[in-house]
This record gives C-alpha cells, sequence and structure tokens, in this order.
C-alpha cells in the first residue's frame, strides 16, 4: 500500500486535473488553518506526509474543516462530495508519501473470532469491548463506532487521529485490521442476542434499568395494589 | 384434635353437614388427618394464619426481595444443570461467530453454551441476574423504608441487624455470581479485589495467594467462587431470611398511625386467607415483571466481554450496581497516596477506601443501637413514624444516602463525563466535593424541610386547612375560611410521640463520666430543633376560638 495506488487506475491526466482540483479547494477551506502549502500553521498541524487515507477519514467523517476549539475535533455533517474529498487526499497525498486509501479487499475480513479478539486487545480500553465509546480524559473521548464507514475504521487504524494511536501493517496486519471491521461490522448489525442492549454501556445501564423500570413497575404495581383496597 | 383439623382444611365440616363429601373431599380430609396426627401442624396454621398484616405500599419491598429470591433459586438451580464451575482451558467450538476457536475456560464456554445452546438458556440467564439486581434493589429500597419509619426501634433492632446480614449475604450472592462466567468483565472485577486485598499492608500477598490458590488468577478462583455462590451463602441467606420472617411474627408488623389504630394492635388482613391470597398474587406479578424484562432486555452480554485475559480492560468496565458504591469510593481517593514503613508499603488510596467503606457499613448495622443509646428511649414502637416527626433521623437518613449516591455515581464518572460532554477529571473532582459536602446539605436541608412540614400539619390540626373560599365580613375585612379537618384526618397529624433530650446526670458515684457528657451533647444535637405533637388541649382551646 503505497500513494501511487490511487494513481493507478487513472491515467496521468486526470490525476493532474483531480490534484489541481485539490488545491483549489484546500486553498479556499483549509489554508486558513493548515496553511497554503499545508506546511501547517500555529492553528493546525501540517499535513505533509499524512497521506490521502488521513484525508480521507478527517474531512469524509466530517471532523475537516475543523469548526470549533474544543478538546477534540468532532464529528459533523460531511462537507464535501466524494469528489471533492478525493481531490483534497489527491493533493496532500502530492506533497509527501503518506498512507493512502485502503482498498475494498482490505475491509472485509473472514475470521470473525480473531477481528473480535484483536479489538478487545488493542481497541476495547478506548473504544469499549463492544464498540460502545468511553472516556479519556481532559473531555476527550474515544467515540462509539457503530455506523462508521469500513474504510474509515481502516483509515482511523493506519493514521491514528488525535488521540488514537497508529496502528501500522506491523502492529495489526491488513488482513486482520480486515477482521476488526468484519467484527464490528457483525455487532453493529446481528444485534444482541439477549433483546435490547441498552447501548451497551454494561452494568451501569443494567443497574439504572432495574432501578427505574424494574422497581419503579413493582413500586407502581404496590401502590396501585394498595390504593385500590383502602 | 379433628376440629382443628376442620378449620385448617377449610370448610370441611360444613360439606358434612349438608351431604356425604365426595370422593375428593373424603380424600383431602383423610390426607389433612393424616398429616395432623403425625404433625400437629393446625395449631400452628392457626396460629400463623391468624397473624395481621398491614396495608401499606412500602410494607410490600420486602415481599418483592422475597420473591425475588425465590425467581433467583428456580432459575439459578437451571443454571446449575448446565454450568461447567472449571477454569480449565478449551477451545469454544460453539454456534456464536465471534468467540469460534477462541481458547477458554470451561466456564465461560459452558456459560456460552448455556446462552447459545441450551434451548431457553439465555433467558434463563437472564431471569437469574436481573433478578438478582431486582434482589439487591428491593432490599435497598425496603431497608430505606424501615429505617425512615423508624422501624428498626425497639423491639426491632435485632430483625434490623439480620436484615442488614441479609443485604450484605445479598451482594455477596451477587458478585460471586457476577464473577462466575469468568469473562473479561467480571475478570477485571476480581482483578480489583485482588488489588484491594494485596495492598492490604503485610498480609495481602499472602491472603491473595491463599484466595486465588496461587498468582491472580489462578485456576481455583471460579470452582470456589462457585461453591459460596450456590452453597454456602445460598444457606446463609435461607437461614437469615427464616430468622428474619420469625422475628417479624414475634414482633409482628408496624403500622402508621390511624384512627383505631395503637402500640397495641395490629389493623390489616390476616394471612389466611387474605393476605396468603394477595401475596401469592403479587409473587406471580414479580415474577412477571421479571419475566417480561429478562426477555426483551440484555443483561451481562459475555459474549462481547469475550473471555478473561489479564491484559485488555475495556472502557466502561463497572461492576454491577450494588458494588458499584464500592468501586466509586476507589475512583474518589486521590492516587499516589502511599507511604513507607519499615519496608512495608501502605498504599493508602487502597486502605482509606476500605476504612471508609466498612465504618459506613458498621453505621448502618449498628444504627438502630445508637440512635437507642442518644435518645435513651427504651419504649417500644410499633407504630412506624412519619419521617418528617424523626427530622434528626430523616436528616441522617438523607446523608447517609447522599454519601452512597455520590460514590454509587463515582462509579460511573467515565459514563457521566461522555454522556454530559464533561472532562472526566472535572466529574471527578466535583464528585470528590460532594463526597464531603454533599451529605452536610443533605442533612441540613432535609431537617429544615422535615420541620416545616411538622409546623404545616401543626397548623392544619390547630386551625384547619385553607379552604380557598375568601368571606368578607361585615366590618369589610376578607378572611379565608379554614376548613377543620375530620377526626380521622387529625389523627394522622397529631399522633407521634414527643421526645427530650437526655438530661446529663451524674452517676451513682456522683460523677460525670466523659460518655455521659458525650450522650447528652449528641441527645441535644438530635433533638434540639423539635416541633411539640399537638395536644388535646390546645385542639380544644383552638375550637373554642373559632
Ligand atoms: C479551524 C481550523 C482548521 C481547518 C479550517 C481545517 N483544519 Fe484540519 N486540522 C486542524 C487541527 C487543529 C488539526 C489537528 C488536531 C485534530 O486533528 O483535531 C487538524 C488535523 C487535520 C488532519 C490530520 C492530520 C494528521 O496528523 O493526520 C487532516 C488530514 C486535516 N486536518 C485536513 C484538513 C482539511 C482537508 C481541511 C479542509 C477541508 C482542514 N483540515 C481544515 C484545524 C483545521
Ligand atoms: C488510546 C485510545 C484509543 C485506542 C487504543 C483506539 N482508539 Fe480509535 N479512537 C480514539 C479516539 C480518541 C478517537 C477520536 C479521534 C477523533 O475524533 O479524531 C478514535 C476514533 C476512532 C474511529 C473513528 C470513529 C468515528 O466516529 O469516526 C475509529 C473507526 C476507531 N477509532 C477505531 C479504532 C480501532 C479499530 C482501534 C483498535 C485497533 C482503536 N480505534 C484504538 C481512541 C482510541
Amino acid at each position: 500500500m503505497t500513494s501511487a495506488t490511487s494513481a493507478d487506475a487513472a491515467s496521468e491526466t486526470q490525476v493532474a486535473k483531480l490534484t489541481a482540483d485539490g488545491e483549489k479547494l484546500f486553498a479556499a477551506n483549509c489554508a486558513s488553518c493548515h496553511g497554503l502549502q499545508a506546511q501547517g500553521t500555529e492553528d493546525a498541524p501540517t499535513l505533509i506526509g499524512v497521506g490521502a487515507a488521513s484525508v480521507d477519514f478527517q474531512v469524509g467523517t466530517g471532523r475537516m474543516p475543523m469548526a470549533a476549539q474544543g478538546p477534540q475535533a468532532e464529528k459533523k455533517p460531511v462537507q464535501f462530495t466524494d469528489e471533492q474529498i478525493a481531490a483534497l487526499a489527491a493533493w496532500v497525498a502530492s506533497l509527501g508519501p503518506g498512507p493512502s486509501i485502503p482498498e475494498a479487499q482490505y475491509l472485509e475480513g473472514d475470521d470473525l473470532a480473531t477481528g473480535a479478539e484483536l479489538f478487545r486487545i488493542n481497541c476495547a480500553m478506548c473504544h469499549n469491548v463492544a464498540g460502545a465509546g468511553g472516556a479519556l480524559t481532559e473531555g476527550k473521548f474515544a467515540p462509539a463506532l457503530a455506523g462508521v464507514e469500513a474504510k474509515h475504521i481502516y483509515e482511523a487504524m493506519i493514521t491514528g487521529p488525535q488521540n488514537m494511536p497508529v496502528f501500522n501493517d506491523a502492529n495489526i496486519s491488513p488482513e486482520d485490521k480486515a477482521n476488526i471491521i468484519s467484527y464490528l461490522k457483525y455487532v453493529e448489525e446481528s444485534g444482541s442476542p439477549g433483546g435490547l442492549d441498552l447501548g451497551n454501556l454494561g452494568p451501569v445501564s443494567e443497574g439504572l434499568f432495574v432501578w427505574i423500570f424494574a422497581l419503579g413497575a413493582i413500586v407502581a404495581i404496590t401502590i396501585w395494589l394498595t390504593a385500590k383496597s383502602n | 384434635m379433628s376440629t382443628d383439623t376442620a378449620t385448617a382444611t377449610t370448610a370441611a365440616p360444613a360439606a358434612e353437614q349438608k351431604a356425604p363429601p365426595g370422593p375428593g373431599m373424603r380424600f383431602v380430609n383423610w390426607g389433612a388427618n393424616y398429616i395432623e396426627d403425625r404433625t400437629s401442624l393446625s395449631g400452628m396454621v392457626k396460629e400463623l394464619g391468624r397473624k395481621i398484616f398491614p396495608d401499606h405500599w412500602s410494607f410490600m419491598l420486602g415481599e418483592v426481595a422475597l420473591y425475588s429470591f425465590v425467581v433467583i433459586l428456580l432459575s439459578g438451580t437451571f443454571l446449575t444443570f448446565f454450568f461447567q464451575a472449571s477454569m480449565a482451558p478449551v477451545i469454544y467450538e460453539g454456534a456464536y461467530p465471534t468467540m469460534k476457536g477462541v481458547e477458554m475456560s470451561a466456564a465461560m464456554a459452558s456459560t456460552l453454551d448455556i446462552s447459545f445452546e441450551v434451548r431457553g438458556g439465555l433467558l434463563m440467564r437472564q431471569v437469574h441476574h436481573w433478578a438478582a439486581l431486582l434482589f439487591v434493589a428491593s432490599i435497598g429500597l425496603h431497608m430505606l423504608r424501615v429505617f425512615f419509619t423508624g422501624a428498626f426501634r425497639k423491639p426491632r433492632e435485632i430483625n434490623w441487624v439480620v436484615g442488614f446480614l441479609l443485604f450484605i449475604l445479598a451482594m455477596a450472592e451477587g458478585f460471586t455470581g457476577y464473577s462466575l462466567p469468568d469473562d473479561l468483565l467480571s475478570g477485571n472485577g476480581l482483578r480489583i479485589i485482588d488489588g484491594m486485598v494485596k495492598g492490604v499492608p503485610v498480609i495481602g500477598t499472602w491472603i491473595s495467594y491463599l484466595l486465588f490458590g496461587g498468582e491472580f488468577p489462578g485456576e481455583a478462583i471460579v470452582g470456589r467462587l462457585y461453591m459460596l455462590h450456590i452453597m454456602l451463602l445460598p444457606a446463609l441467606v435461607i437461614a437469615a431470611i427464616g430468622v428474619h420472617m420469625i422475628l417479624l411474627i414475634v414482633n409482628k408488623h408496624t403500622q402508621f398511625a390511624g384512627p383505631g389504630r395503637t402500640q397495641e394492635n395490629v389493623v390489616g388482613a390476616p394471612i389466611l386467607p387474605v393476605f396468603a391470597a394477595k401475596a401469592a398474587g403479587f409473587f406471580f406479578i414479580v415474577f412477571g415483571v421479571i419475566m417480561v424484562i429478562a426477555s426483551t432486555v440484555t443483561i451481562n452480554p459475555i459474549w462481547n466481554y469475550g473471555p478473561y485475559d489479564p491484559s485488555p480492560v475495556s472502557a466502561g468496565t463497572q461492576p454491577d450496581w450494588y458494588i458499584g458504591f464500592a468501586d466509586g469510593m476507589l475512583r474518589l481517593i486521590p492516587p499516589h497516596l502511599e507511604t513507607e514503613i519499615f519496608g512495608f508499603t501502605f498504599t493508602w488510596y487502597i486502605l482509606i477506601p476500605i476504612v471508609v467503606l466498612g465504618l459506613f457499613l458498621v453505621v448502618v448495622a449498628l444504627y438502630p443501637f445508637i440512635e437507642g443509646w442518644v435518645t435513651g428511649d427504651k419504649r417500644e414502637h410499633h407504630i412506624a413514624d412519619r419521617p418528617r416527626n424523626a427530622p434528626a433521623r430523616t436528616a441522617i437518613g438523607a446523608a447517609g444516602v447522599t454519601f452512597y449516591a455520590v460514590m454509587w455515581a463515582a462509579a460511573s464518572s467515565d459514563l457521566i463525563a461522555t454522556h454530559f460532554r464533561l472532562s472526566i477529571e472535572w466529574v471527578t473532582h466535583t464528585l470528590q466535593a460532594l463526597l464531603i459536602l454533599g451529605p452536610i446539605i443533605a442533612y441540613l436541608v432535609t431537617k429544615r424541610v422535615c420541620l416545616g412540614l411538622q409546623k404545616k400539619d401543626r397548623e392544619i390540626a390547630l386551625h384547619g386547612f385553607e379552604s380557598g373560599r375568601i368571606v368578607r365580613l361585615p366590618g369589610g375585612e376578607y378572611i379565608e375560611v379554614h376548613e377543620q379537618l375530620s377526626d380521622y384526618d387529625r389523627w394522622r397529624l397529631v399522633s407521634y410521640e414527643e421526645y427530650a433530650p437526655l438530661m446529663v446526670r451524674p452517676n451513682t458515684n456522683g460523677k460525670i463520666t466523659v460518655s455521659t457528657k458525650l450522650r447528652g451533647a449528641l441527645s441535644r444535637w438530635f433533638f434540639e430543633d423539635r416541633i411539640a405533637p399537638v395536644t388535646r388541649a390546645e385542639i380544644e382551646a383552638s375550637h373554642h376560638g373559632h
């Protein structure tokens, strides 16, 4: 996986046009923070060498262009079309080599159990075993992973957005990344075998549920029963 | 003898007078006589059947606990048929795809099998776990009811202690059961217990090795917990419930004040047949609520957690709710509090929570005796207090509940942070402050509210309540007509006992000991603000005035 992969299919001129479009879009939307040559400013880091994957992830999940200063850049509705994102990614990728957008073959694995195990070992401490999300320090958090596109999951692993570490191919092979993605998709799509999952938040939501709904229902019944007899 | 039997077996004599009994009735009669001749049970049935239970919704909370325990026993027995309490490693080859081929303990694998292979197994697991959560929750609420109505006072102090033991046993049952599947979540819980045990100076490590049969996690703990969970603890729970019930019958149930309800009687329904029938119906309601929840809401999805492995820890790792207060205390204590003395490390961030939690529980257990000593009250009490009429106790209770609630909230500090978009540090520091300030504020506010309510009651008892009807007097003055209460309603408001602080008196040697002084001071604090109940003379006087 090199930055040349995405260029393989397209002809040289198309790439040149895409890159040129990307440069314009970048100058209009991103340069105020990242600088005209994406060299970085006081407000934002340099993008030279972050690769197409990082741009695709950041812009494709709506994190960039960043709106307000906060503990971390959060997801928003995506502001660009797929072509525009591809253009931005192509231009940033042309600035220096970096991880590229993964191909479809790496987005679906066949070993759910390995995926689950790797997820528990590498990701669950931040994202929770079922991908329900979790708190980090100083108001930062690891988001819930339901509904995230497969390619964005892959890109998150290879680019390590903000407080998330980078999982390069030596840590987790591309096949295993695919297994992790499949595990997350399985959890999301199969639903909980036991019924409502209460947000997969574990004993806290179960405890609240028992106090509010179970005991609440029973107390309501006791009040009703004794009211009748009086 | 034979008449006794007839009473116990309902309607037998009536049938005899009319027509010769049918074969069914003859069998029942024969059966009843057979049992009676060999056990003389009828006397007891008659005695018990005449026990009276007063009617108030809050008196049913203990029943909820009892019935959820029955549900726990039933579903738990089912689970024992399939669960393997072994930590021997096996390769899971069952139906759940994300676990296929994963190495895990036999305990975990059999729990997955119960969930996905055994017919009705998942439902039974969920029934068992939800019923367990409800069991402890209803005990908690029941204890609060007993506390706030002063139903723990003489002669019921011992039963309070027995109930407290049940609360502790229920938590122990819950924790041991929670740990049995040997999944990641419960394994992390055990890890914390292990850490706490090891934090005890000098002997900690030894005890940990003893508990786990070697270095944590070892291969023994699930088997040991299983023994506790299905034999020792249930036996103790059942024994304690037995004592609790016997004492309940001996002491009789408390009741709220009302016309015709005195310290000497109990007004309500007799066990046989009214209360027993109602109770049976109520059992099925509780059972039904648990079933509905268990069949629609997931609990403890171990298939997400995966087998225990010491390295991964999931975000949002929490114990079941009733252990949350302990987890929360650990989260609230500032980290790094450690000193080294003579080569032993004193880990204060573990020792302080253990001491605080221990003291809290001891105070709860001994509260009846503490209050009895402070108030010097040796009278028997069969009329439940309205919480407002014992402002100091109610305020102490509110402070205790606040203290517990803050610890409890701290156990979910991470979820509070993510769900309310706060920083976890901020949440923790706020809760740390609340742990100390919260109970004080709760105490003061509750006491004020109680006194305010008492004043209002007094007003109403003496002058009636505002009817909303404005009348213009001939002189042009406007007044609002006050409606007098009926005698029934007034009864509720005025019948409570009056207390006064203890007098500090010298003992037989003519000395005032330190403990007497302390007692006097505490007693003054307990009673310093109080509103005297309305006296008959006052009521009569106020009526003449109108
Ligand atoms: C308001 C300022 C702002 C704007 C506008 C903005 N960014 Fe960013 N961007 C940041 C900051 C700050 C960071 C670093 C921290 C973070 O990720 O939140 C960042 C990080 C990034 C990264 C990740 C860098 C890495 O190390 O992987 C990429 C890629 C990126 N921005 C792309 C863009 C693109 C493309 C646009 C325009 C569509 C854009 N940004 C607009 C402020 C901005
Ligand atoms: C140290 C904690 C940490 C670990 C470990 C971690 N992540 Fe993350 N992850 C984060 C944070 C923080 C973010 C949010 C970054 C942002 O908003 O830019 C994130 C974001 C993501 C996103 C984007 C979610 C979205 O809503 O767009 C995905 C997907 C993701 N992580 C997957 C993973 C996977 C898969 C692993 C394991 C291989 C993993 N993470 C390990 C902290 C972590």
